[in-house]
């Protein structure tokens, strides 16, 4: 933790940090981090090669093979269909990181344009966009969620609409703000000196410099996009069964929690360290690549 | 002061009108007609039409919008379809327990988080702080669903210290408060012990440390009095995640509130309540930042006196 | 500490003066992700009772660092790696924090560069500065609100009763460095220092402080440690100066020796580059190039490259400090015959 009470050593010694150096020293300080950042490839490489990887077929049945308890041959038992679930869980793997990625981009660009026109251009603009950001954050965002799903009916496809609807509001209010601030810098002020079109200004002048905080922050709501779709699914208005969604994993393991707790507990588990994982390395890279989030 | 305070309630009444008309918005503009969602496909066409005469769904949405509003405002939500009973009436019999739940949820999230949060910014880089940020960060990241599974586990099934599930006693709102908290203390804990090692970092905190203040007096003296305002806004943004905890919570305990309610509209088709619901908690979670907002011009002296 | 030293640091004042803060040799290294940074590097300073000591030089020098060890507000990553702080005889380096704690604001203080930000925004002034007193002695609440209604007349705030439950952010930052130096004076310190404390104020502000500071010095006998990088200001007030370069002290002597006798090529360059309004120059004079890069410093004097008269020794060769006559030292080969005032 470098201290603000001490003139700052690395302008003294007169060196920027590299992204290479930030790279070291991400690795170096923060060591669960990187591990995160290991975990989350592992997670990844196991989702796309889930077919290779997870012992069994995901939608297999067996009638004689319900409700077993975990076991060599099953490591996380079979559910109620006698699906093994652990190949289930691999293969949930799948929805829960598309889940976090897609809409998450769409959000957060739908966010990030919002925001860089609301910041550019002041005025009328920025005040209709704020207001209906303000609107959008005043809503619980699982409530929100609900309505949408409400209104259009359960399944991942849906669930992939309703996140991306209801999660641009923060990313734009982000955007916004270093908006506003860059604009008063003075190479954006040498830039629309020399006649620089607004938007090359918006999109090759300023959106770069946000970008570190936009990674970071990508990386931060991977996680609740994921847990979106857990509750939603585990409300029963997401994920419709056969799919091997977690949070629907969970809910429908409920019914057999003092039974067989693995059925909903090891989904469970699933969800948390793939979030956890994602937290820490957004944490992580917070500290290294963006101090102007630390203030939000 | 007073102008400042109208003002900031003036702003609220736009993004509240927002709300109503986004919500009136999204459960209407559904593929097909909003009744027929409501019924569903294999309704007789006759019936679903009677239907949306009757609550208007017939009319244009602008005319619908503003009776609803008149009528909201006279406190009156409509009637749920399915329990042909007036909203209104729905939602204040499920609020109470809905309340209770976050009131102690808050206090469990409050005490732990902010204890946690000073305990790790004193502790800095410490084992205390690597402890308790790791159980933060772990709070933040369970589903609400599986501290709710685990907790029924253990303590209502194999230790049978409270009971599985109900909301009728003190020691049954016990387990749902802390699977709420949990969550909240969480993002509490990160928030204070972020905002304490940012004020720590400030000029001010190296003239505290300069006359004499030791370490322990600089951080409770002088840097907890500033790390607190934006926790104070924080913490009443936390009560719009708390009601999106208390949809999952109320619904792995069996706890008649108001999230259960909204699930339960959704499942029963029934637009009216779905809608009344979501209006209610939203409004209350304007309200919610409006204090907070408030609170927060008490409290900072910079702010007080208007800038 | 070898005799010589010893000898030297005897020299540097009159003889018979009991030094109230006594620096030898101290070393502050940062230890950054890129090396460590020898931010103050052996650098000795004495100060005897009531007068004002100078230290100047460009930013990044290690001026404000020096004086940060001697509070013992280095924080991490930066550490006092060697030498010695002598308070009043008393060894202040690497005591317990609970007995810093007890000198700080009350045998030595420090006011800041940015009055801006050195107040809390959040609590009245005058409980900051009743704060100072409290922790240090033993009166009550209301004896001490009116010390400190006291040293605010003294400070030269107008209606201290009412100022008294004023905020920061209500004040001009002159005020506000009256407040600081109210603050830093209240419990009548034996030194103070004082780290650029006019840098961020208006010029005729400027003038005003200084004046307050060297008349409190007088009236409570305290000693000042100024650090400023104005040859101006230390012309104005002080009695002896130290010019700092790349964290070491490149030469020391009294105010009047130094501006009349400046011996060390950046002394030279540093009083140069002062704007004279007598003479008619078609630009201002500056010294060349930067302040090196700490972590990678020239092999031999650390102003070499940037020195006009440098030789080719002093690209390979580290100079010492020479005394070149009564209470002046210079860091350059020019001076070699005199005698070693630093012990390596």
């Amino acid at each position: 933790m470098k201290d603000k009470n001490e003139p700052n050593i690395s302008a003294q010694i007169g060196e920027a940090d590299t992204w290479l150096d930030k790279g070291k020293t991400l690795i170096r300080q923060n060591k669960l981090a990187a591990l995160s950042a290991l975990i989350i490839l592992l997670i990844i490489l196991a989702a796309v090669f889930a077919p290779v990887v997870a012992p069994y077929d995901h939608l297999q049945q067996s009638l004689t093979d319900r409700l077993k308890d975990p076991s060599a041959a099953h490591l996380l038992g079979t559910d109620e269909l006698g699906r093994d679930v652990l190949s289930r869980i691999i293969f949930g793997a799948r929805i829960s990181l598309t889940i976090g990625l897609v809409p998450t981009l769409i959000s957060m660009a739908i966010g990030t344009i919002l925001g860089l026109f609301a910041g550019f251009y002041g005025g009328k603009t920025d005040f209709a966009i704020m207001r209906l950001a303000d609107v959008m954050l005043a809503f619980p965002s699982l409530l929100l969620a609900m309505v949408v799903m409400y209104t259009m009916g359960g399944g991942l496809i849906n669930i992939f609409i309703a996140l991306s609807l209801v999660n641009w509001a923060s990313t734009a209010r982000i955007v916004r703000a270093q908006t506003l601030s860059l604009k008063e810098k003075e190479f954006v002020e040498a830039a629309k000196s020399v006649g620089v079109k607004k938007h090359v200004i918006m999109f090759r002048h300023i959106l770069p410099n946000c970008l570190p905080s936009l990674i970071v922050l990508f990386t931060l709501n991977i996680p609740s996009a994921i847990l979106s779709e857990a509750s939603l699914s585990f409300l029963g208005i997401g994920a419709q069964p056969p799919s091997a969604s977690w949070g629907l994993m969970a809910v429908r393991g409920k019914k057999y929690l003092f039974s067989e707790p693995w059925l909903s507990i090891a989904p469970s588990v699933a969800i948390m360290i793939v979030v956890l994982a994602f937290n820490f390395l957004g944490d992580g890279l917070r500290d290294v690549l963006d101090p102007y989030l630390k203030e939000q | 002061m007073f102008s400042k305070v109208l003002k900031r309630i003036a702003i609220s009444i736009p993004v509240l009108i927002g709300v109503v008309l986004a919500i009136f918005i999204m459960l209407r503009i559904v593929p097909g007609d909003p009744a027929t969602t409501m019924m569903g496909e294999h309704v007789n066409p006759a019936v679903i039409e009677k239907i949306s005469r009757e609550m208007g769904l017939d009319q244009p949405m602008y005319v619908q919008f503003f009776k609803y509003v008149a009528n909201a405002l006279k406190g009156d939500f409509g009637t749920s379809y399915r329990l042909n009973r007036n909203v209104t009436q729905i939602i204040l019999d499920s609020f109470p327990h809905t309340v209770k739940l976050s009131l102690l949820a808050a206090l469990v999230a409050w005490i732990i988080g902010l204890s946690a949060g000073i305990i790790a910014a004193i502790r800095q880089n410490g084992l205390l702080d690597r402890l308790f940020m790791g159980c933060a960060l772990m709070g933040v990241s369970m589903p609400v669903f599986m501290t709710a599974l685990i907790l029924q586990y253990v303590f209502a099934f194999k230790l049978k210290w409270f009971p599985v599930s109900g909301f009728d006693s003190f020691r049954a709102m016990i387990l749902p408060a802390i699977v709420l908290g949990w969550n909240s203390a969480g993002s509490i804990a990160r928030m204070t012990r972020s905002n304490l090692v940012e004020v720590m970092q400030n000029d001010f905190i190296r003239t505290a440390r300069a006359k004499g203040l030791r370490e322990n007096g600089v951080i409770v003296g002088h840097a907890l009095k500033n790390a607190m305002l934006p926790v104070l806004t924080m913490m009443a943004l936390q009560i719009s995640s708390m009601l999106s905890g208390a949809v999952l919570t109320e619904s792995v305990f069996g706890v008649p509130g108001i999230g259960r309610l909204a699930v339960n509209a959704i499942e029963t088709r029934d637009m009216p309540l779905l809608q009344g619901t979501v209006i209610f908690t939203t409004i209350l979670i304007i309200l919610g930042n409006l204090i907070a907002d408030l609170l927060y011009n008490v409290l900072d002296p910079r702010i007080r006196e208007g800038i | 500490m070898n005799e010589q030293l010893l000898q030297a640091n005897s020299n540097a004042h009159e003889a018979n003066t009991e030094l109230v803060l006594d620096i030898r040799n101290l070393k502050s290294h940062f230890f950054t992700a890129k090396g460590v940074v020898p931010a103050v590097d052996g650098v000795s300073i004495q100060v005897p009772p009531g007068k004002i000591i100078g230290i100047v030089g460009e930013s990044g020098c290690g001026k404000s660092m020096t004086a940060m060890s001697v509070m013992g507000l280095l924080r991490y990553p930066g550490k006092i790696v060697g030498g010695s702080i002598i308070l009043s005889g008393k060894e202040i380096t690497h005591i317990r924090p609970k007995e810093l704690a007890k000198i700080r604001g009350n045998e030595i203080s420090m006011i800041f560069q940015e009055p801006m930000t050195s107040l809390n925004p959040v609590y009245p002034i005058g409980h900051q500065v009743r704060e100072a007193i409290l922790l240090h002695q033993k009166i009550s609440k209301e004896e001490a609100k009116n010390r400190v209604i006291d040293i605010f007349r003294a400070v030269g705030i107008p209606e201290p009763q009412k100022r008294y439950y004023s905020f920061p952010h209500q004040l001009s930052g002159g005020l506000r460095q009256r407040v600081m130096i109210g603050m830093a004076m209240v419990c009548r310190p034996k030194v103070m220092i004082a780290d650029e404390p006019t840098t961020a104020l208006d010029v005729t502000i400027e003038a005003q402080i200084l004046r307050l500071m060297k008349k409190l010095c007088e009236e409570q006998g305290t000693s000042i440690i100024l650090i400023t990088h104005n040859m101006g200001v230390v012309a104005e007030i002080c009695d002896y100066v130290y010019v700092m370069y790349a964290g070491k002290v490149m030469e020391q002597a009294e105010t009047f020796t130094l501006f009349e006798k400046n011996s060390h090529p950046y002394t030279q360059g540093l009083l140069k580059s002062i704007p004279k309004l007598d003479e008619k120059t078609d630009r201002l004079y500056t010294i060349d190039g930067v302040v090196p890069n700490l972590l990678h410093l020239p092999e031999g004097c650390s102003f070499c490259t940037r020195c006009s008269q440098a030789q080719k020794r002093c690209f390979s060769e580290k100079p010492y400090l020479y005394e070149t006559g009564q209470n002046h030292g210079v860091r350059c080969f020019q001076y070699e015959s005199g005698v070693h005032l630093d012990g390596k």
